[in-house]
């Protein structure tokens, strides 16, 4: 609700990006008929508008272009006969800038950790069904600092690109370190009529498939399960390992303080926290849970400072912007874990209202216990995903601003242009910034809040006396 | 089947849980909370009520003792009340038990004076009548030596002798 200013401002800006990749697309179309061979060229040489402000590493050669474009390019189509797709975007040095895609790039999961214009590798750990696991550093891929995270070489059947680990579907391709050429992505339609970016490896000429890892959505979302796991410690791993760290540091440091001096007057870290600490357990945990409040109150500080933690890690520019907090995958563990610990607690009256609503007539029960039982896993699903949702249109429209002076620039056609986008550009992005601080702590709050409501509420002692009545 | 038909061609993947990333988080999550959340947070929560617990008693303490001390001050004040009436009732008693000695002294002295005024007086009569014994006996002597002057005169004249013995018993006067 409290976003939608900011959304119809994203949407505009949405629009505003689509709109001038149009037209520059448009034109790089009359420009273009020639160079259809080298369509897929993605030579890691040739890159000189690097990428390294970590904002901008997107306009590079294989893009994922809209759709729109394929029809107005009868040369390029003839570029890839044998699939039904056509390969885009490519050619010049000035390749169009999208920043949605940008920024769909910047909150994902990656298999490096980027510093600045740095990538630094990760350990892989990957798993393929009848293959089995392979374990090593995402550096074997060789990856070059401006080239986001594209690797050149090919691992045990493994490529890096744009950061991330893809495995060649085809199992007869060599195993061990080989050099490869190039990876493109490519429009496809698959066998549904769905049209979908699908990266493919240049090896010896040939285009091989490659294959993302699978993914837990059973396909709602465009994933599934795939030829191989990734288990690797990504980005957002390493962010939540740093992130548990460094709180393990603060906490336990503060807990020996406490055991050391007691009853003194609180220092340093102590200052800080305790204020938190008791916010949490007087406004949220006593309120919410009643007496029996401080079996609870470990998790609800966990999720708390956890959630707070990474909220405001992935807010530190240049360093990693990890989105842990905004990744569906983590905020559902956090809710799957939260549903665990209400319904293992819930005792007889909880369920007696979810199954069977005491004080009303019988044929309202009938239709109130689907909605109670839908109740109790609709709640969880609301805490993940308020909290993805949050945080990843906090980094959207983030990095959306900063786009602007790419977006204004022509990706650095128009140099001038860029220069005077940049202040609204640079104000725009500080303004969301603060307000993402903001929301860091409002979230962190509210699933803390939410999750503490529904403990109390499975575990609340009713008087069935006064249930009646009201 | 897609739900995210608005973007087909962008990977927003997000929104597609990796199974690496569901495994790591569950892992990481529950180290955090079992080792930070049990221990760590634990040992901090009791510490901080620990030390409301003895704010709060010491607050307590600090009530309770002014309490005590208006309390004492209440008592001390109705001491001193009570000392002063003990103090007004004494003099008062002082005073009276004084006047009463006066008062007593008084009529005993009035006693004593009448007492001596009486014994004064019986000693003026017993004087008196060992005077009148002595002037009795004086005057039998004198009489006897009048008598005795007068016979000696009388020898002469009769009537010149009475009207001297009633002269001579008329010299003697009684005061």
């Amino acid at each position: 609700m409290k976003k939608n200013p900011l959304l119809i401002l994203f949407i505009v800006m949405f629009g505003l990006a689509k709109s001038f990749g149009q037209h520059d697309h448009n034109q790089q179309a009359v420009d273009q008929a020639a160079p259809a061979a080298e369509a897929h060229s993605h030579d890691h040489g040739d890159h000189d508008h690097t990428g390294h402000d970590h904002t901008g590493h997107d306009h590079t050669g294989h893009d994922h272009t809209g759709h729109d474009h394929s029809h107005d390019q009868p040369a390029m189509g003839q570029a890839a006969p044998e699939h039904s797709a056509t390969a885009h975007a490519a050619g010049g040095h000035h390749e169009e800038f999208k920043a949605d895609a940008s920024a769909f790039h910047h909150i994902s999961d990656l298999n490096v950790y980027t510093i600045g214009p740095w990538n630094l590798p990760l350990p892989c750990i990957l798993y393929a069904p009848g293959k089995g696991l392979s374990m090593f550093s995402s550096g074997k891929f060789g990856i070059d600092n401006a080239h986001h995270g594209t690797g050149h070489k090919a691992v045990d059947g493994y490529v890096l690109y744009k950061g991330r680990v893809l495995r060649v579907a085809d199992p007869s391709f060599p195993q061990g370190e080989l050099e490869i050429s190039d990876i493109v992505s490519k429009e496809i339609t698959t066998e549904k009529g769905e049209k979908k970016d699908k990266e493919f490896l240049i090896y010896n000429g040939q285009e091989l498939p490659l294959d993302k890892s699978s993914t837990a959505d059973g396909g709602l979302f465009g994933g599934g399960i795939t030829s191989f796991y990734d288990f690797s410690v990504t980005r957002n791993v390493a962010a939540m390992l740093l992130v548990t760290a460094f709180l393990a540091w603060i906490f336990f440091g503060m807990a020996k303080r406490y055991k050391q001096a007691p009853g003194t007057a609180p220092t340093g870290m102590q200052k800080l926290f305790e204020p938190l600490i008791l916010f949490i357990q007087d406004e949220v945990a006593k309120p919410f849970i009643g007496a029996k409040y401080e079996q609870f109150m470990p998790l609800l500080l966990s999720l708390f400072f956890f959630i707070l933690g990474l909220n405001l890690f992935g807010q530190i520019p240049f360093f990693g912007g990890a989105n842990v907090t905004g990744n569906l995958a983590f905020t559902a563990v956090l809710a799957i874990i939260v549903f665990f610990v209400v319904n293992f607690n819930g005792n007889k009256h909880y369920w007696e209202h979810v199954f069977w609503m005491p004080g009303i007539p019988a044929w309202i029960k009938v239709l109130i216990t689907p909605i109670e039982i839908l109740g109790v896993f609709i709640k969880p699903l609301t805490l993940a995903l308020r909290l993805f949702a949050n945080i990843t249109a906090g980094h959207i429209v983030i990095i959306i601003f900063v786009s602007l002076i790419f977006i204004f620039g022509k990706a650095g056609e128009n140099p001038g242009a860029a220069w005077g986008a940049s202040p609204a550009s640079v104000i725009l992005a500080l303004f969301i910034s603060a307000i993402e601080l903001l929301v860091a702590f409002i979230q962190a709050y509210v699933f803390t809040l939410l999750t503490a409501s529904y403990i109390g509420a499975a575990t609340e002692e009713h008087h069935h006396a006064e249930a009646e009545h009201h | 089947m897609n739900l995210l038909y608005f973007i087909p061609l962008l990977d927003f993947s997000v929104i597609k849980p990796d199974f690496g990333l569901l495994a790591w988080s569950t892992l990481i999550f529950l180290i955090f909370w079992f080792g930070i959340g049990k221990l760590a947070f634990k040992s901090i929560i009791k510490a901080l009520n620990d030390r409301a617990s003895d704010i709060q008693s010491a607050l307590d303490s600090a009530k309770k003792t002014r309490e005590e001390m208006a309390n004492m001050k209440a008592e001390n004040e109705k001491i001193l009340a009570e000392a002063r009436e003990e103090k007004a009732r004494i003099i008062k008693e002082a005073k009276e038990a004084g006047n009463q000695i006066i008062a007593e002294a008084r009529e005993k002295s009035k006693e004593d004076a009448q007492r001596i005024l009486v014994n004064a007086k019986n000693e003026i009569e017993n004087a008196k009548k060992a005077a009148m014994v002595d002037i009795k006996n004086q005057v039998g002597v004198m009489a006897l030596d009048i008598a005795d002057k007068v016979i000696r005169k009388e020898l002469s004249t009769q009537q010149p002798q009475q009207e001297y013995v009633k002269k001579l018993v008329d010299e003697i006067k009684f005061n």
